[in-house]
């Protein structure tokens, strides 16, 4: 009963959230929080990957991309079609899957860095095609990227329409997907594939002796998050209209996983916390400016680096006061107290060679 | 056949250059795992403080090269700095924390350091003064200008002082054992760090000589041009084996020559499908493939799967 209760609340509160911001801080700020739902459900997508299965990918954003381009090319004037959106949904998300398999089949035996480097490649590589493709044939638009395309339509009902009232609209569709991947992130750990995920993040060979695909696993990992990060690039190009390869740059996939790791890695809630917190905190600083306005009378420094600064200041803040994250999962933070101690406890003993 | 030998001394140069700031990321690696995302930045502040030097005394009648020296004498005690400070405040505070905690804080201090060139130097491309003589060197049907052989000549000289530094000396020596085991090295009398230090420190120095190069040789330099120059050379690194010194020679020297190949041949083999807008594409296809073939890197040891 109580936790019904606790749920309403949450509930009323979420659902109020995009109103009160936009009364108080007027529609921008609720079109911030549009985006923070979508970076909610890529950095859910990324978690997969890196936080259950603990291979670090630092390509992310390529899956974002595809299922962008994928909403973008069947929904647009471009190529003349314009499906509905509950069918190229599933078809970018799907896309964005094999794209994860792709990339994830020849990298089985890389570990560690290595398979870092080459997801970065990855990403590189589906940013220059998409950045390149206009000649000869005009597929991805090139460095223009495609315009147009359809807004996101329930039945008849167009969420853009009336235009005052999108970000609203979008607020609600994007909650809704957000909090499904949530409920499918929590659901996928606990599972039979969260498990192995796990075994095979902590010991490989372990995993492999205790008879766990690891390959399959593995792959099942990369396709998973992939088809996240498909779906809520659909999402993104149907809400903002456009899409040009400059909004899928390395930079973006380093914030991802920013958020991952700041968030606290495998733990569902720190993860959302992490993406809420460093997808507003940049929007917060553009505030830097008129401050220093008010408080020296005129602009010392150029206020878009020094936001930027204190960004990056406030990333080193936090993993140097919070290595494992600002809300790290219980059992993690018990592991790596665990760690530190037995850590101690072998320097002492200078004597056990056996290790 | 010009082209070919065109191509082929255009990516010797870029691959020296490469290979320069590669051991920068293979030193720290080999030594603390650590992939130092902020080196590309110290790269931007060596090409930054060497063009400031040489603007202020580009006038002043002083020959060429010296100018050029002293910029680069000023930007290698400059670049030791910021490593050893991004070392002390950013890594070694987090020596035992789990192994992605210091990969955030590296991307912190790179859009740190970005910003903070921004505000110093502005986000204008700035212009390098024309110091060397801009004469060149026909050899075969190609040619090669003064600036190249320098870059050439300057980064065999820094990679034969290394290799020296690595194997023969007592430094050295104690950087290996470091690498090998930081506990037991420990306990045969090596501060650890100090020598982490000290990597991070002679790390910055080539970093330092390579962003004069890299401006030099470009004619410009601009506050994010280490982002995607420190990618190139991680990738050079990774492709040579990260944490081996040779392999990072071998693989920047690779890197360069593949890039320029495909920017050279890639119209042509394609039929003009793709241009040399794909060189980027190209170098990281050849990465993933050898990847694919050999998991650790071409010189790369092959580490059992446990630590």
């Amino acid at each position: 009963m109580k936790k019904a209760l606790k749920r309403g609340l949450y509930a009323v509160l979420l659902a109020l959230l995009p109103f009160a911001t936009g009364m108080a801080f007027g529609k921008t700020w609720v079109r911030i929080l549009d985006f923070a739902l979508l970076y909610v459900m890529l950095a859910l997508g990324l978690n997969i990957v890196v936080g259950f299965a603990g291979l670090l990918d630092l390509g992310y954003v390529a899956f974002f991309a595809v299922g962008a381009y994928c909403y973008a090319l069947l929904a647009s004037p471009h190529f003349g079609l314009h499906l509905p959106f509950w069918l190229i949904l599933p078809i970018g998300a799907f896309a964005a899957g094999i794209f994860g398999m792709l990339l994830g089949a020849p990298t089985l035996r890389l570990r560690g860095d290595y398979l870092a480097i080459v997801t970065l490649g990855f990403g590189e590589i589906i940013r220059i095609f998409l950045n390149n493709l206009d000649t000869p044939y005009n597929i991805t638009g090139g460095p223009q990227g495609i315009d147009m395309i359809d807004p996101i339509r329930l039945g008849s009902f167009s969420l853009n329409q009336p235009t005052s009232h999108t970000v609203y609209s979008y607020y609600f569709l994007f909650l809704f997907f957000a909090l499904a991947t949530a409920f499918v992130s929590m659901r996928l750990q606990h599972s039979r594939i969260g498990r192995a995920w796990a075994a095979i993040r902590e010991d490989e060979i372990a995993a492999e002796a205790m008879g766990i695909n690891t390959r399959n696993v593995k792959l099942l990992a990369f396709a998973m998050g992939a088809s996240f990060g498909g779906l809520s690039g659909g999402l993104f190009a149907g809400f903002e209209g456009f899409v040009s390869p400059e909004s899928f740059t390395l930079m973006e996939s380093i914030m991802i996983l920013s958020m991952v790791v700041l968030g606290g890695m495998g733990h569902i809630r720190g993860v959302i916390f992490g993406a809420v917190l460093l997808s507003i905190l940049p929007e917060a600083l553009r505030y830097v400016g008129p401050i220093e306005q008010s408080l020296f009378g005129k602009i010392v420094v150029d206020p878009s680096s020094l936001r930027m600064l204190l960004f990056g200041l406030a990333l080193i803040l936090v993993m140097l006061l919070r290595p494992a994250g600002l809300w790290p999962s219980p059992a993690r933070k018990r592991e790596l107290l665990a760690h530190g101690e037995t850590a101690k406890h072998e320097n002492t003993n200078i004597y056990d060679a056996g290790r | 056949m010009d082209t070919f030998l065109q191509q082929l001394i255009n990516g010797i140069v870029l691959g020296s250059i490469y290979s320069l700031v590669a051991l920068g990321y293979t030193l720290v690696y080999g030594i603390m795992g650590l992939i130092n995302f902020a080196h590309g930045d110290i790269v931007m502040v060596g090409a930054m403080v060497t063009l400031t030097v040489t603007r202020l005394l580009a006038n002043s009648g002083l020959p060429g090269p010296l100018i050029l020296g002293i910029g680069v004498l000023t930007a290698i005690p400059a670049c030791m700095a910021v490593g050893y400070l991004v070392e002390r405040i950013a890594y070694r505070p987090l020596r035992n924390a789990p192994r992605l905690a210091p990969l955030i804080t590296a991307i912190g201090v790179s859009i740190l350091l970005q910003n903070l060139a921004m505000m110093l130097w502005g986000r204008e491309y700035l212009s390098f003064p024309q110091i060397l003589p801009a004469q060149t060197m026909a050899v075969g049907g190609a040619s090669i200008s003064t600036i190249q052989l320098v870059i050439v000549a300057s980064s065999c000289i820094m990679m034969a002082g290394l290799s020296w530094l690595i194997r023969k000396t007592r430094l050295g020596n104690a950087m290996r054992a470091t690498a090998q085991n930081p506990e037991v090295a420990t306990l045969m009398g090596v501060n650890v760090n100090t020598i982490i230090s000290i990597t991070f420190v002679l790390g910055s120095a080539l970093a330092a000589t390579a962003g004069m190069m890299v401006s030099a040789y470009y004619g410009i330099a601009h506050y994010d041009m280490g982002f995607i120059l420190g990618l190139k050379a991680f990738t050079a690194a990774v492709l040579g084996g990260i944490g081996n010194i040779e392999g990072a020679m071998l693989g920047g020297l690779l890197l360069g020559v593949i890039e320029s190949m495909g920017a050279g041949y890639l119209g042509t083999l394609t039929g003009g499908i793709m241009g040399s807008n794909y060189q980027d594409v190209f170098a990281f296809f050849v990465l993933i493939l050898v990847l694919v073939f050999r998991p650790s890197g071409l010189l790369g040891e092959r580490v059992g799967e446990r630590p």
